[in-house]
């Protein structure tokens, strides 16, 4: 057994020292490496993590929300749908839910406008992102623009810590009363239910008792929610993760290339080895263990380049693709989430199609006659 | 078809290994039509030297496998949340006809390049490369299959649909699943009990004797190929319930989890490796007299012996140290 690991251990040093001696070709080698490995993990990290930040926002959320279809179009759910709903053997409270969106013709954002039971009246809560884009503080005075033209001022009575920013950034929350004065909202309906249920197995048994008591309704599941996320965010993921594959391949053949085009001076290398007595497993060996250094060297550096760029920058490079647009952006820093899995992908995507695309060039390599490769 | 980085890069490394697989079968055929170790000609010696790039292919296939084996079970894992009444990769492997027959092809196709790598090992001992013939036939045998199995994993994957939001709830609801994992196959725990048990009782003693005595390998190799079943069989039928300490639960995959400590994944390699060993050196017994190898096969298969003999015993301690450690008693059958 010793003698196995001594002679790994020597072909292991012999190579880090012939790598050594060619430090231009192979350091071109490793960047270019080094920078696939780094665009696909940042890729790999953030879709990651967006998922995860989905996953931990909608866990607030309520389990089932109750629509009304109009025409196959959203429309308001008359309230009295909540009482018949509550009396459902299994849910434990039905919440009718005044929300929606109000376009800011000053600065084209839209805010997404909460009534909140406990709000007082003409005083409101806004986000960290509204704030900033209209410049308010706690005590200004928020100037909006009902739907029968009529201006509504409201006192800013808090302002939402920007910790908040992923869910609040572009929140206003305002009272019952202040709502329906502002969107001019009919009286006895609501945007949406919000429906708790204490067992979540009963889940789909409610659902369907619901949609076939109210026919135009339409229960939406807190799962189905998420999966409808963790589906984009995989989508989104594997598209950019596609365009990246013309990256990969011109990769590929760059490292094919300078695997074939071996030089004269590694040829007589080789040669010297096999004429002293390597055996063409050993030379084998040799070039496995130097495949094998260059992709470990490029595989942490380019993990540990892209940890930093999307937990501590952001991901600058590929958010733009990959979180979606909007005027009030939230700004926030993305939970650190790396697992053996993510590593696991990342090392197929790369080292894999990388030591594929070498296997027929060392072996060229290993099998070279000796008198061949010294003449040559 | 789901877009997911896990199954792209398992979508890769099936057209990689096929490409390779189908690379080494390609020249494997060449070398058994044109092998002749009589001539020194041109072609013989890069036969000879074709020799050794097929084997790294096959080292490396091997590893491959090994590693998309679990990256496939753990993806199937993760997509679970995308599916309606999956909660595991049971049910996810289930969403279309093609789950499980790439699954099972994939520990086939595990088996059958780990048994090659014996075979390549033991010829590539003997200098005059008795066992070529066998070796490229197996080859012929293996490469197929390999193909095979990224056909079906391509077709899995595209045939995934997710149930995301539709527009009308209705066609969601109505057909609701009872939970894969309750339907997989979960045999009576008692007599399983007494067949993991004995399978393992003998091949540990069938092994121990081919170990010192060197005599009845085809019944170890036998038995050790049951017994692999056996165990297969008992993880569902019974081992998974002591670690789940649940009655109910029959997952085989949900070991691998980190709520169970990863166990799955010591429990799967000292089965997978005890079960290669074992096949190896029932697939070595009939080349013992070979000439050239006549002294290098019964070291190669004892060695192969202990490795299997060590892996099972380890999987065994592992059951019963489950079994008596379990807050979960199982009395009656169910």
């Amino acid at each position: 057994m010793n003698r196995v690991i001594e002679r790994h251990l020597n072909i292991l040093e012999f190579t880090l020292a012939s790598l050594l001696r060619r430090k231009g070709r192979n350091f071109s080698l490793l960047a270019m490496y080094l920078l696939v490995i780094f665009m696909l993990a940042s890729l790999l990290f953030f879709v990651t993590a967006l998922k995860r930040e989905a996953a931990i926002i909608l866990s607030d959320a309520p389990d089932m929300i109750v629509q009304q279809l109009v025409a196959g179009r959203q429309d308001l759910v008359p309230v009295a749908y909540a009482g018949e709903i509550a009396r459902i053997r299994g849910v434990t409270a039905v919440t009718p839910r005044l929300w929606g969106y109000y376009y800011d013709a000053f600065n084209g954002a839209n805010y997404t406008i909460i009534a909140d039971d406990a709000a007082e009246p003409d005083r409101v809560s806004i986000g960290s992102g509204v704030a900033r884009v209209r410049n308010l503080a706690v005590g200004d005075l928020l100037p909006l623009i009902s739907y029968d033209k009529v201006p509504v001022m409201l006192e800013i009575g808090t302002v939402f810590p920007s910790a908040s920013d992923l869910i609040a950034a572009d929140l206003i929350t305002v009272s019952p009363v202040g709502f329906h004065h502002l969107f001019n909202f009919p009286a006895g309906q609501a945007t949406d239910l919000a429906v708790t249920v204490r067992n979540p197995k009963e889940l789909s048994t409610i659902a369907s008792k619901i949609a076939s008591q109210f026919p135009g309704s339409r229960p939406v599941l807190k799962s189905e929610i998420l999966r409808t996320y963790q589906s984009v965010f995989n989508w989104r993921g594997g598209m950019t993760l596609l365009l990246l594959t013309s990256a990969l391949l011109s990769f590929i053949i760059f490292a094919w290339d300078k695997a074939t085009g071996l030089s004269a001076e590694e040829r007589k290398e080789i040669g010297i080895l096999k004429s002293i007595g390597w055996e063409t497993s050993d030379v084998l060996l040799l070039k496995f263990w130097e495949g094998a250094v260059i992709s470990l060297t490029a595989f942490l550096l380019g993990t540990v380049l892209a940890y930093g760029h999307v937990f501590f920058l952001s991901a600058p490079l590929f958010a733009q693709a990959l979180k979606g647009w909007s005027v009030i952006y939230p700004r926030f820093q993305l939970l650190p989430v790396v697992d053996v899995s993510q590593l696991t992908i990342l090392f197929f995507l790369t080292v894999v199609p990388y030591t594929t695309a070498t296997i027929l060039p060392c072996w060229r390599a290993a099998t070279i006659d000796p008198d061949a490769a010294m003449r040559y | 078809m789901i877009l997911h980085p896990a199954s792209l890069a398992l979508l890769l490394i099936a057209l990689l290994v096929s490409a390779m697989g189908g690379y080494a079968g390609y020249y494997g055929m060449r070398i058994l039509s044109r092998w002749d170790p009589q001539s020194g000609s041109e072609g013989q010696l890069e036969l000879e030297r074709r020799t050794y790039l097929i084997s790294t292919i096959m080292n490396y296939i091997l590893v491959l496998e090994l590693m998309s084996l679990f990256l496939f079970v753990y993806t199937a894992d993760d997509l679970h949340t995308l599916f309606t009444g999956a909660m595991c990769a049971a049910g996810t492997l289930a969403v279309n006809s093609f789950g499980y027959p790439a699954l099972l092809l994939k520990i086939v196709n595990f088996l059958l390049a780990g048994v090659w790598l014996i075979v390549n090992y033991v010829d590539n001992r003997g200098y005059d490369y008795p066992l070529i013939r066998v070796k490229y036939e197996l080859l012929n045998l293996v490469v197929p299959l390999l193909i095979l199995e990224s056909f079906l994993l391509f077709a899995y994957f595209a045939g995934v649909k997710p149930d995301v939001i539709t527009s009308c709830c209705g066609s969601l609801f109505s057909q609701q699943s009872g939970g894969f994992s309750g339907d997989l196959a979960s045999l009576p725990h008692l007599p399983m009990q007494i067949a993991f048990f004995s399978g393992m009782a003998l091949t540990l003693s069938s092994g121990l004797v081919f170990y010192l005595k060197g005599r009845a390998g085809y019944l170890f190799s036998l038995v050790s190929t049951v017994t692999f079943l056996l165990a297969v069989a008992s993880l569902v039928s019974f081992i998974c319930l002591y670690i789940y300490e649940l009655p109910s639960h029959h997952c085989p995959f949900c070991l691998l989890q980190k709520e169970y400590s990863y166990i799955g994944y010591f429990l799967y390699a000292t089965l997978f490796s005890g079960a290669v060993a074992g096949i190896g050196t029932g697939v070595l017994m009939p080349f013992r007299d070979v000439g050239s190898l006549a002294r290098i096969i019964p070291t190669v298969q004892r060695h192969l012996a202990a490795v299997t003999l060590l892996c099972y015993t380890l999987f065994t301690l592992i059951t019963v140290w489950k079994m008596i450690f379990s807050a979960l008693k199982l009395t009656t059958a169910f």
